[in-house]
C-alpha cells in the first residue's frame, strides 16, 4: 500500500506546526521522519493515520491491502497505549474484538502476535508487571494481530533504555525482513533511523516543512557490517548537519519565548 | 597537612552516615494506644474523677451495648439506619453515576450539567428535609430523599472527573484501530473511571452515614439517630455512646467493604 500526502498544513489555533507538506510513502518501503521537538513529526503521523483531522491538505492511500488485514494503517504509540487493567493477551486481543472473527481465528492471531514477539509465557500478566521494552512488544503484537498494510511508528523506542533500544531494533528489522510491511517511523534519534529506514526526511523547525530526504543507499541487512560503515557515516554525517542547524534555531526559539 | 596524610594511610571503616527518616512497622502500638485509653477512661470514672452520668465508664457502655443486643434494639434501629442508607445511596449513586457519565462524554450535557451542579453542590442537603418532608411525608421517602440527593452531586462529580482522567492516549489508540464508540466506552472509558468512582464511593457512603443519622434525629421513630437522641433525651448517657459506638462500627465496616471491592477491581493498579 502507498501513502500520499499532498499540502498538508496544519495549525492548532495561531500556531502553525506544518506548512505544506509533500510527501510519498511506497509500497514496502520504511520511511524515517526526523527533526526537532515541535517540529509536528507526530501531528504528520496523527494527520496520516486518520486520528488529527489536517488544516489543510490531503492524506490518501492507494494499491491492494494484504489478505486478512483488519486495519490497513496500524500505530505503534511512543507509551505502548496499552490497557493497564487488560492482561498481555486481552491487550492484544483488543484490536480483533470489534471484527467477526471465527473464535480459532482470533485465537490464533493473537497468538501468532504473542509468539513473534516472544511473549507466550506472559500472556496472562499485567502491563505492571512487564519491562518497558516488554511492554512495547505487546503494542507491536496487537499491531501485527490485526496483519497492517502500513505502520505508523511514533518514537516507538523513545521511552526505552539504550539497551533494550538495540533489541527491539532488531525485533523491527526482523518483521520487516519478513513482512515487508510499509512504513513511516518517526523518531529524534539518528542512529534509528540509519538502522532501519530506506528514505529519511528532515523537517525543519517549527512550521515543519520537508528540509530534505536522504536516500540510504545501504541495505537495512548490511548496516552492521564494516564495509557499510563509510556510507552510514557520510548520510549521518548529512542528517546531523540538517539537524544541527535546524534544533539550534529552535533551541533559541523557544528561549525567546 | 602530614599529619592527615600520616593518618589516612592507615585503613580506617567507612563511619556509616545513613540511616533513620525511613517509617518501621509497630503492629502493637496503636492496640496499646487504645487499651490505654480506654483504661484510663475507665480509671477516671472509677476514681469519682469524671461524673459518670455525663461521662460514662467504658463497661457501663459495654454494658448497655450488650443491653441492646439482647433487647433486639440494636438491629431494629441498625435495620431502619440501614434501609435508608442503602436505598437513598444506591438512589442518589445510581443517580449521578448517570448524569457523571452524559457529562464525561458529551460537550453538552457538560456545559448545562457543571453550572447547575456548582449552584446545587454546596446547599447543606440536611436543610432540604423539612421540604422533602412536606413533598413526600415524615416517612421514610424523605429521608431515601435527603440522602440520595446529598449522594448525587459528588457522585456526578466523582464520575465526570473520574472519566475526565482517562488518558486520552488510550482512546486515540483504539480509535485507530477502528474501535466503535459504544466499544471505547465499554473497554477504555468505563474500566479508566473507574478508580475514580471508586474514590467517590468512599465519599458518599460517609455523607450518607451523616445524612441518616441527622434525618433520624430530625423525624423517625426508629434507626441510630433517633435512638442516640431519645438517649440524649433520657440522660442514658451510656446508652447513648454505645449507640455512637455502633455507628463508628458502621463506618468501619462500610469503609473496609469498600477497600475490599477496590482491591478486587482495581489490582491492576
Amino acid at each position: 500500500m502507498r501513502l500520499l500526502i499532498s499540502q498538508l498544513t496544519h495549525r492548532y489555533d495561531d500556531l502553525t506546526v506544518l506548512d505544506g507538506v509533500d510527501l510519498a510513502l511506497n509500497e514496502g518501503e520504511v520511511l524515517a521522519v526526523i527533526g526537532p521537538s515541535g517540529c509536528g513529526k507526530s501531528t504528520l503521523l496523527g494527520i496520516a493515520g486518520g486520528i488529527v483531522a489536517p488544516t489543510a491538505g490531503r492524506v490518501s492511500v492507494d494499491g491492494p491491502v494484504p489478505d486478512g488485514c483488519l486495519n490497513p494503517i496500524t500505530f505503534i504509540f511512543q507509551d505502548f497505549a496499552l490497557l493497564p487493567w487488560r492482561t498481555v493477551e486481552d491487550n492484544v486481543a483488543l484490536a480483533l474484538e470489534h471484527h467477526p472473527l471465527p473464535a480459532a481465528e482470533r485465537r490464533e492471531r493473537v497468538n501468532d502476535g504473542l509468539r513473534r514477539m516472544g511473549l507466550e509465557e506472559f500472556r496472562k500478566a499485567l502491563p505492571k508487571q512487564l519491562s518497558g521494552g516488554m511492554r512495547q512488544r505487546v503494542g507491536i503484537a496487537r499491531a501485527l494481530a490485526v496483519r497492517p498494510a502500513m505502520l505508523l511508528l511514533d518514537e516507538p523506542l523513545s521511552a526505552l533504555d539504550a539497551q533494550t533500544r538495540e533489541l527491539l531494533m532488531d525485533d523491527f528489522l526482523a518483521l520487516w525482513r519478513r513482512e515487508k510491511t510499509t512504513a513511516l517511523y518517526v523518531t529524534h534519534n539518528l542512529d534509528e533511523a540509519l538502522r532501519l529506514a530506506d528514505r529519511v526526511v528532515v523537517l525543519s523547525r517549527r512550521p515543519g516543512r520537508i528540509r530534505e530526504i536522504v536516500t540510504i543507499e545501504e541495505p537495512r541487512d548490511r548496516r552492521l557490517e564494516a564495509s557499510a560503515q563509510a556510507h552510514l557515516a557520510e548520510v549521518r554525517a548529512r542528517l546531523w548537519t540538517l539537524m544541527k542547524a535546524e534544533a539550534q534555531m529552535a533551541d533559541r526559539e523557544i528561549a525567546r519565548a | 597537612m602530614l599529619d592527615s596524610q600520616t593518618t589516612l594511610a592507615a585503613p580506617q571503616p567507612v563511619r556509616f552516615r545513613g540511616g533513620g527518616f525511613t517509617v518501621r512497622r509497630h503492629p502493637w502500638a496503636a492496640l496499646a494506644a487504645f487499651v490505654l485509653l480506654i483504661g484510663l477512661w475507665e480509671g477516671a470514672s472509677r476514681l469519682g474523677l469524671a461524673s459518670p452520668l455525663f461521662l460514662p465508664p467504658p463497661s457501663a457502655v459495654g454494658a448497655a451495648l450488650a443491653g441492646m443486643i439482647l433487647d433486639g434494639s440494636l438491629w431494629l434501629n441498625l435495620k431502619a439506619s440501614l434501609l435508608r442508607i442503602g436505598v437513598g445511596w444506591s438512589l442518589g449513586t445510581l443517580g449521578g453515576m448517570i448524569v457523571g457519565f452524559a457529562m464525561g462524554i458529551g460537550s453538552l450535557a457538560r456545559a448545562v450539567g457543571v453550572p447547575l451542579v456548582s449552584a446545587f453542590f454546596p446547599i447543606p442537603k440536611i436543610a432540604l428535609l423539612p421540604l422533602f418532608i412536606l413533598w413526600f411525608g415524615i416517612g421514610e421517602p424523605s429521608k431515601f430523599a435527603t440522602i440520595g440527593f446529598g449522594v448525587f452531586f459528588p457522585t456526578v462529580i466523582a464520575t465526570y472527573s473520574a472519566i475526565d482522567s482517562v488518558p486520552r492516549n488510550l482512546i486515540r489508540m483504539a480509535q485507530s484501530f477502528g474501535l466503535p464508540w459504544r466499544s471505547i466506552l465499554r473497554s477504555i472509558v468505563l474500566p479508566g473511571a473507574l478508580p475514580g468512582i471508586l474514590a467517590g464511593f468512599r465519599i458518599t457512603a460517609s455523607i450518607a452515614l451523616i445524612l441518616v443519622v441527622a434525618a433520624e434525629m430530625i423525624g423517625a421513630e426508629y434507626g441510630i439517630g433517633a435512638f442516640v437522641l431519645m438517649a440524649g433525651n433520657l440522660m442514658q448517657t451510656d446508652t447513648l455512646l454505645a449507640g455512637v459506638l455502633v455507628m463508628s462500627a458502621l463506618g468501619l465496616t462500610i469503609g473496609t467493604l469498600l477497600s475490599v471491592l477496590e482491591r478486587r477491581l482495581l489490582v491492576w493498579r
